[in-house]
C-alpha cells in the first residue's frame, strides 16, 4: 500500500502547491535566503554604524564587543558593511534577472512560434552573443557604458537574455504541435492571445526554474566579480566584491577581511541554488 | 572525404557568427555615451587631439562606411594604436596571447584530471555515500566566485604552506608549470562540477548498456571494467561538455589572471580599462571572441576523430 501512495501518478493527480514544504532543499534554501534578505532589509536596526563611516583611530581591529567582525583599514565596521553590501548586491541581482527574463522570453516566443526568418535572425543573434565569454562581454559593456548600477543592468540584460530565448524557443517548438494550440487556432483566436494565454503559461515554468536556480546565482557572482575587479558599484558604497578586493591587500595579516564577505557570497549562492533545486522538483515532478 | 566536407560545412557556418562578432566589437565605440573621442581622451583633451581621433577612427563618416573602414583595417591586422603605450594594439595583445593559451590548456587538463576519477567514484556505486558526496560538490561549487577560490588557494598553498608562488607567470617550462598551477587549479575547480555531473550521467548510461553486461558475464569487473570498457566511451561526452563550456573556461581565465597577476590578455583587458585605452580593450574583446569560436570548431573536429560513429550529416 505504501508503494502505491508513493507512486508519481498520485502526486500528479493532486494539486502541486501545498506540497512544497515537503522538499527539504526548498525549505532550507528559503530559510537561508529569507534570513539573508531580512538581515539586509533590517540593516539599520542591526548595527549602530554607517556603512561608509570611517574611524581612523580604530583600523584593522579584530572582533570585539564594539565591532562584531572587526574593522577594515579605514576603521569601517565589517559587520555593517556586510549588511549594507547584501542590500546592494541582492537588489542588483534580483533586478538584473528580471530584464533578461522578459526580453529572452519574448524573443524566444517569437522565434519558436513563428519560425522561418524570425527564428533565423533571433537564433543567429544568440550564436553571436554566445561566441563571447560571459564575463568578457559584460566587462566590455560596463566599460563602454561607464561605471554605475545602470550599466550593470544593461550589460547583464544584453548577455543574459540568450539562455531564456533558447529555453522558451525549445519548449514552444514542442508545445505548438499539440492539440490545444490547434484548437485555439481553429477557434480563430488572434495569435497574440494564443501565445499569451495558451502557450506561454505552459512553457514559462522552465524559464522560471532557470531564473531562480542558475541565473540568479550567476548574476550575484557577476556583480561581486565586477566589484572585485573595481568595475562594480562605485566606492565608497559597501559591496561584497570590493570588500574582498580591499581585504586582499591585508591577506597575510588579516585574512578575515576577504574571507568574511567571501563566505557571505557562498552562503547566498548556496541558499539560492537550494531554492532552485527544490523548486525544480516541485514544478517539474518526475523530471530531473 | 566525408570528414573534409563536414569541416568545410562547419567553416561555412562560422561566417555569419564571425561577421556578427566583428559588428558587436565595432559597435562598442558607439555605445560610449556622448562624444566617444572626448570621453576616451578625458577632460583635459585638446580640441586638436579630439579632432585627430575623429579622423583616425572615421567617426564623422556614415556608420556603414565606418564599419567598412574597421573591417578593412582588421583584415590587414590593424587593431589600432594603443592610447596608453603608443604602440600598435596588435603587438601588445599578441605578445600576451600565449600566456592566456597556456592557462586555458593547463586548466582544461587539470579539470579532466580532477573530474574523471571523481565521476568514476560516483558512478561506481549509484546513490552510495560517495555518489552523494560527489553530487553535493556542484551545489557549493557553483555558488563560489572564481576569484574567491583563487584567494583561498593563494592563502593556503602560497602564503601558509609556501608550496607555490603567489602569482606571476614564471620562467622556463618548469617555472610556468609551477607558477601557473594554482591559477589553473582555480579555473579547473570552477569547471569540474559541470564536467563531473555530465560524465557521471554518461558513465551510468554506459554501465547499463549491453556490452558492459557482456563484459561482466565474461568475468571482467572492478577497475578493469571501468577503465577499459566504460571510461573510453564515457570520455567523449566529457570532451563535448568541455567544448560547450569553453566560453566559461576562457571567461574565467580573464578573472583568474587578475587575481594571480598573470600577464595574459585578461590582465591586459582590465589594465587597459583603467587606463581608458579603448583600442586595446576593443582588440582583446575581439581576440576573446575569436578564441572561443576557434576552440568550438576544434572541439567539433576532435569529436569526429574521437568517435568514429559520428555521422557527417547536418
Amino acid at each position: 500500500m505504501t508503494a502505491l501512495t508513493a507512486a508519481p501518478i498520485v502526486d500528479l493527480a493532486r494539486p502541486r502547491a501545498g506540497r512544497w514544504y515537503r522538499q527539504p532543499a526548498l525549505v532550507a534554501g528559503l530559510a537561508l535566503t529569507g534570513a539573508i534578505l531580512i538581515m539586509a532589509i533590517a540593516a539599520p536596526l542591526l548595527t549602530s554604524y554607517g556603512p561608509t563611516t570611517q574611524d581612523l583611530t580604530a583600523t584593522l581591529q579584530g572582533p570585539s564587543a564594539h565591532h562584531l567582525l572587526g574593522t577594515d583599514d579605514l576603521g569601517r565596521d565589517t559587520w555593517t558593511r556586510l549588511l549594507y553590501g547584501a542590500r546592494v548586491d541582492l537588489r542588483v541581482a534580483f533586478l538584473a534577472v528580471l530584464i533578461p527574463f522578459c526580453l529572452g522570453t519574448l524573443l524566444g516566443c517569437l522565434a519558436g512560434y513563428f519560425g522561418g526568418w524570425v527564428d533565423q535572425v533571433i537564433m543567429r543573434l544568440v550564436d553571436i552573443v554566445v561566441a563571447f565569454p560571459f564575463y568578457v562581454l559584460i566587462i566590455a559593456l560596463v566599460f563602454v557604458l561607464g561605471p554605475g548600477e545602470r550599466s550593470i543592468y544593461i550589460a547583464i540584460a544584453a548577455v543574459g537574455w540568450v539562455s531564456y530565448a533558447r529555453i522558451i524557443r525549445g519548449e514552444i517548438l514542442v508545445a505548438k504541435r499539440q492539440e490545444y494550440v490547434l484548437a485555439a487556432r481553429s477557434g480563430g483566436l488572434p495569435t497574440r492571445r494564443i501565445i499569451g494565454r495558451h502557450v506561454l503559461p505552459n512553457v514559462i515554468t522552465q524559464a522560471i526554474v532557470y531564473a531562480l536556480s542558475v541565473d540568479m546565482v550567476q548574476d550575484i557572482l557577476a556583480i561581486v566579480t565586477l566589484g572585485y575587479l573595481g568595475l562594480g558599484i562605485p566606492p565608497p558604497a559597501a559591496d561584497w566584491g570590493s570588500m574582498i578586493a580591499a581585504g586582499q591587500n591585508f591577506i597575510t595579516t588579516h585574512w578575515e577581511l576577504s574571507f568574511i564577505p567571501g563566505i557571505a557570497v557562498v552562503v547566498t549562492g548556496l541558499g539560492l541554488s537550494l531554492i532552485g533545486d527544490g523548486l525544480a522538483d516541485v514544478l517539474r515532478p518526475g523530471q530531473s | 572525404m566525408a570528414r573534409m566536407s563536414f569541416i568545410l560545412h562547419r567553416l561555412l557556418l562560422l561566417v555569419p557568427v564571425a561577421v556578427g562578432v566583428t559588428i558587436i566589437v565595432f559597435f562598442m565605440i558607439h555605445l560610449i555615451p556622448g562624444d566617444p573621442a572626448r570621453t576616451i581622451l578625458g577632460l583635459h583633451a585638446t580640441p586638436h587631439a579630439i579632432a585627430e581621433l575623429h579622423r583616425e577612427w572615421g567617426l564623422n563618416r556614415p556608420l556603414a562606411s565606418q564599419y567598412w573602414l574597421f573591417l578593412d583595417r582588421l583584415v590587414h591586422g590593424d587593431l589600432g594604436q594603443s592610447l596608453y603605450y603608443q604602440t600598435p594594439a596588435r603587438e601588445l595583445i599578441f605578445s600576451r596571447v600565449p600566456v592566456t593559451v597556456w592557462l586555458i590548456v593547463y586548466a582544461a587538463v587539470l579539470a579532466i584530471v580532477i573530474s574523471v576519477p571523481l565521476a568514476m567514484l560516483a558512478a561506481s556505486r549509484k546513490n552510495g555515500v560517495r555518489d552523494q558526496a560527489v553530487r553535493a560538490i556542484p551545489l557549493v561549487g557553483l555558488g563560489m566566485p572564481q576569484f574567491l577560490t583563487g584567494i583561498v588557494l593563494i592563502y593556503l598553498f602560497a602564503l601558509r604552506l609556501k608550496l607555490f608562488p603567489v602569482g606571476g607567470y614564471g620562467s622556463g617550462l618548469g617555472g610556468h608549470l609551477r607558477s601557473m598551477f594554482l591559477p589553473s587549479l582555480t579555473v579547473a575547480i570552477g569547471l569540474a562540477p559541470v564536467i563531473i555531473r555530465s560524465l557521471r550521467a554518461s558513465m551510468l548510461e554506459v554501465l547499463g548498456s549491453d556490452y558492459v553486461t557482456t563484459a561482466r558475464s565474461k568475468g571482467v569487473h572492478g577497475s578493469r571494467l571501468l577503465i577499459r570498457h566504460v571510461l573510453r566511451n564515457a570520455v567523449i561526452p566529457a570532451v563535448t561538455v568541455l567544448g560547450i563550456n569553453i566560453g566559461f573556461l576562457v571567461g574565467t581565465t580573464l578573472i583568474v589572471e587578475n587575481v594571480f597577476a598573470i600577464p595574459g590578455i585578461g590582465q591586459l583587458m582590465i589594465q587597459s580599462i583603467f587606463a581608458r585605452d579603448f583600442p586595446v580593450v576593443q582588440g582583446v574583446t575581439l581576440v576573446f571572441g575569436v578564441i572561443v569560436v576557434l576552440v568550438n570548431l576544434l572541439t567539433d573536429v576532435a569529436y569526429t576523430a574521437l568517435d568514429p560513429r559520428v555521422r557527417f550529416g547536418r
